[in-house]
């Protein structure tokens, strides 16, 4: 295949610098698609295709009709980051999410960092995701955020910037797991001879954390996961974690609180439940507590985890740090409580609740990203350089009817990756979601879920919008003379 | 493991079952259809009555021809027990325990409802009658043999294998009474034609053979309600039901501390103690003795659920 053709159009691209050289970690797989016959890449495109279907990886769409799956498109060419580059990704994101964790800690205790002055007061009293009911407690071992998903993206320039932090219910780490799996049934030859950090292990590190913040007094602590049910549109994920760890996939319905312990119904009567991994949000946990029409929660259930007889992960109320005008404050987080600087910048974020940050959003509308603080998947984003006029009043109107709920930031021109369209390769925008464990330490699991926007053009990567996945590599360099004559004797 | 797990998996594997024998009786009336020997409308009408969907019959598609019966039987989104959505609803329950079953069952279940829905959504339908049910039935039995090769047999298996043997005894049941529909068609020879298309619907005519020879109604009934080891007899399937049975409950033949091992366990009692010749000549005959049979398999299913599936009472 001839990739002298192939055009990076001033963006960054992921594999390949301005002068069409592999960037390092990609010059191997650089060479094996370059080695590729007529028809080959449409081929092997298909073979994967077939691959997914038949393995039944989809999603449910939200708004079309009940119980819409879809597959979820995956590109075979792999998205590659050199593991010296990995290593501070990596430094940046633990310290990220410890700081995370002090600061909720912090909130619902005593708020050092609010009396300090270095996050506004408003801005957490104002925050539909602060859980009252959470006051006074400590989570079991003092770990609230267990599981992050952290967007990153990489810029023009460069620089990889932190896009979201994703503290709740984040998903897509099956789908790392499913792409590689993929991968290797489709397209075993790319990882001949390379060095790719594994991701399979992922559900046992998964396990050993969940067991790890079991309550104390828990001495083989059951471990659930608790899912809304299947036409949650990350039903499948749900499903494939319970199994990869090999514990049960419950529903609210299966679950029951007798004298605060939680137990499940089973076809022998009822089963004491320790830990609860939870694709709930805090909303709909326990009706009792939160909202009341809840039907997918477990009526007692925040009773049961303030008593401490069982522990609910991520713990409800960890939400406030995902808020997203809070996000603009975490570098100042990291450094008041861990005395360091970022190793990873945010974007640039304009708070709108801030009245003078309000101002330059409002005129500088067109120019930029709007978010609303409070929602993920992509929902409610507005892209000012390309919304009609009409658009961008109807935003103004809502930013200053709630200036609280928004924050805007500059476009990223997104970096790029070649993506198969039809027999050739074009590229297309991607970020990034790494996967980060809070047990016994911190752990990140090695690349995480490549995203890519598979319209031509198009910024959005969001799977209810249009994206797509591809696989992520972490490559490690030849570690030493022997092993590089070894690892290129394929090539 | 939980209720409602065992629940879906057991009313998975009914309905995967009851998709194949669906698909093997048609096709054992394709054939006789082929035969020309009676009367195709009265055929086709024993088939549904057989399979106790006479009135969601009558009242969506009126007089039955082989299109019809065929389109209801395989396709038909209002008729519950219809191919297309057996699939549908074993494809759900799958997905609801995706956690508990092997990838390789999920593929094979996957596969099959991706085949039967590409099949329902084509149009010209009538070529590949066969070829569709054949590949209904092997996809079914590859299911089978998938489960019993990737899955531990522990509890989540013996519910499985129990939903498959109930729903196997209860439809074996109904393809022996296909007599009582299609009246006696004892004239030259031709009971022989109609009993051995009723073992190939259960798919017992190469085994039957092996044991009696030739066919008469007798011996077919015999070996499709009493014999021990084909695993298509009614009484086969009680006897491996009740083991599975007893494996999740740890109780003993002979005695039961559960609805439904009491229940069961009667039935296949029955059985073991029971002679064709008294069945043929009791009151009302083979009809009436299938007539309580399946009534008593039913309440053996209602008590499989009252034991394990109905949610206990919470706090």
């Amino acid at each position: 295949m001839d990739l002298r053709a192939y055009r990076t159009d001033g963006f960054w691209d992921e594999l390949f610098d301005e002068d069409l050289r592999a960037r390092p970690g990609a010059e191997q797989l650089v060479r094996r698609l370059a080695g590729f016959s007529h028809g080959e890449l449409a081929a092997r495109q298909r073979a994967a295709d077939k691959a997914l279907l038949t393995m039944g990886i989809t999603f449910n769409v939200y708004g079309h009709e009940a119980g819409t799956e879809k597959i979820w498109p995956f590109d075979i060419v792999p998205r590659v980051i050199d593991a010296v580059e990995w290593e501070r990704i990596e430094r940046g994101l633990k310290q990220r999410i410890h700081a995370l964790n002090c600061f909720v800690d912090d909130l619902y205790h005593r708020r050092r960092i609010l009396h300090d002055r270095v996050v506004p007061e408003w801005l957490i009293d104002s925050a539909k995701s602060f859980r009252g009911p959470c006051a006074g407690l400590t989570p079991p071992r003092g770990v609230w955020c267990h599981i992050t998903g952290t967007d990153l993206v990489r810029g023009g320039d460069g620089v990889m910037y932190v896009l979201e932090d994703n503290l709740r219910t984040p998903s897509g780490v099956s789908y790392v797991l499913e792409n590689r799996e993929v991968m290797k049934r489709t397209f075993p030859q790319l990882f001949e001879g390379q060095r790719i950090s594994p991701v399979e292990d992922y559900p046992e590190k998964l396990l050993a954390m969940l067991e790890y913040v079991a309550p104390s007094q828990a001495r083989d602590p059951t471990v659930v996961v608790l899912t809304p049910g299947i036409y949650n549109s990350a039903y499948f994920e749900h499903s494939f974690l319970a199994r990869q760890m090999g514990v049960e996939l419950v529903q609210g319905s299966d679950l029951v609180v007798v004298d605060r312990v939680v137990h499940m119904r089973t076809t022998r009567g009822l089963e004491r439940v320790d830990v609860i991994y939870r694709r709930i949000d805090d909303d709909f946990l326990d009706p009792r507590v939160f909202r009341p029409d809840s039907l997918v929660g477990v009526p007692g259930l925040m009773e049961a985890y303030r008593a401490g007889n069982v522990a609910l992960v991520n713990a409800p109320g960890t939400g406030i740090a995902d808020d997203k005008a809070v996000y603009a404050y975490v570098p100042k987080i990291i450094r008041y409580y861990l005395g360091e600087d970022a190793i990873l910048p945010n974007v640039p974020t304009w708070v709108c609740g801030e009245e003078a940050q309000c101002a330059h959003v409002v005129e500088h509308l067109a120019e930029m990203v709007v978010k609303p603080a409070n929602e993920s998947g992509g929902y409610g984003l507005v892209i000012g350089p390309r919304a009609s006029a009409a658009e961008l009043a109807e935003c103004r109107a809502r930013i200053l009817a709630n200036p609280r709920n928004f924050v805007a930031q500059p476009m990223v021109a997104l970096s790029r990756v070649p993506t198969v369209v039809g027999d050739t390769l074009e590229g297309r925008h991607v970020d990034l979601r790494p996967f980060i464990l809070y047990g016994e330490e911190i752990f990140v699991l090695p690349g995480g879920l490549t995203r890519v926007a598979l319209v031509k053009g198009s910024l959005v990567v969001n799977s209810s919008q249009g994206g797509g996945s591809k696989d992520t590599w972490v490559v490690h360099g030849p570690a030493s003379p022997a092993e590089a004559s070894s690892t290129t004797g394929g090539g | 493991m939980l209720s409602r797990v065992a629940d879906s998996i057991y009313w998975m594997n009914r309905q995967i079952e009851r998709a194949e024998n669906v698909a093997r009786a048609t096709e054992t009336t394709l054939d006789l259809a082929l035969e020309g020997t009676v009367d195709p409308g009265r055929l086709w009408n024993a088939l549904i009555c057989a399979f106790g969907d006479q009135a969601g019959f009558a009242a969506r598609h009126g007089a039955a021809d082989q299109s019809r019966v065929f389109e209801f039987l395989a396709f038909d989104a209002g008729n519950p027990n219809s191919i297309d959505r057996c699939l549908q609803a074993a494809r759900e329950n799958a997905r609801t325990i995706r956690d508990l079953i092997s990838s390789a069952m999920w593929e094979e279940i996957n596969k099959c409802y991706l085949m039967v829905r590409a099949a329902a959504e084509a149009h010209d339908r009538r070529g590949n009658q066969r070829e569709f049910l054949d590949e209904v039935k092997r996809a079914s039995q590859l299911i089978t043999g998938v489960t019993d090769a990737t899955m531990s047999h522990g509890e989540a298996w013996h519910f499985a294998r129990m939903g498959r043997l109930v729903e196997r005894a209860d439809k074996t049941s109904r393809v022996l009474d296909v007599e009582h529909f299609f009246g006696p068609v004892a004239v030259d020879g031709r009971d022989a034609v109609q009993w051995s298309a009723v073992l190939e619907s259960a798919s017992a005519l190469e085994m039957y053979r092996k044991q009696y020879g030739a066919v008469s109604r007798r011996n077919v009934a015999e070996f499709l309600v009493l014999d021990r080891h084909f695993p298509r007899a009614m009484h086969f399937c009680l006897i491996k039901g009740e083991e599975s049975l007893l494996a999740v409950t740890g109780g003993t033949k002979g005695s039961y501390s559960t609805p439904a091992e009491q229940r069961l366990g009667r039935l296949r009692a029955e059985l073991d103690y029971a002679h064709i010749d008294e069945i043929l000549a009791g009151d009302g005959g083979l009809h009436d003795w299938i007539d309580g049979f399946q009534t008593d398999l039913n309440a053996t299913s209602d008590a499989i659920h009252a034991t394990f599936f109905a949610t206990p009472p919470g706090g």
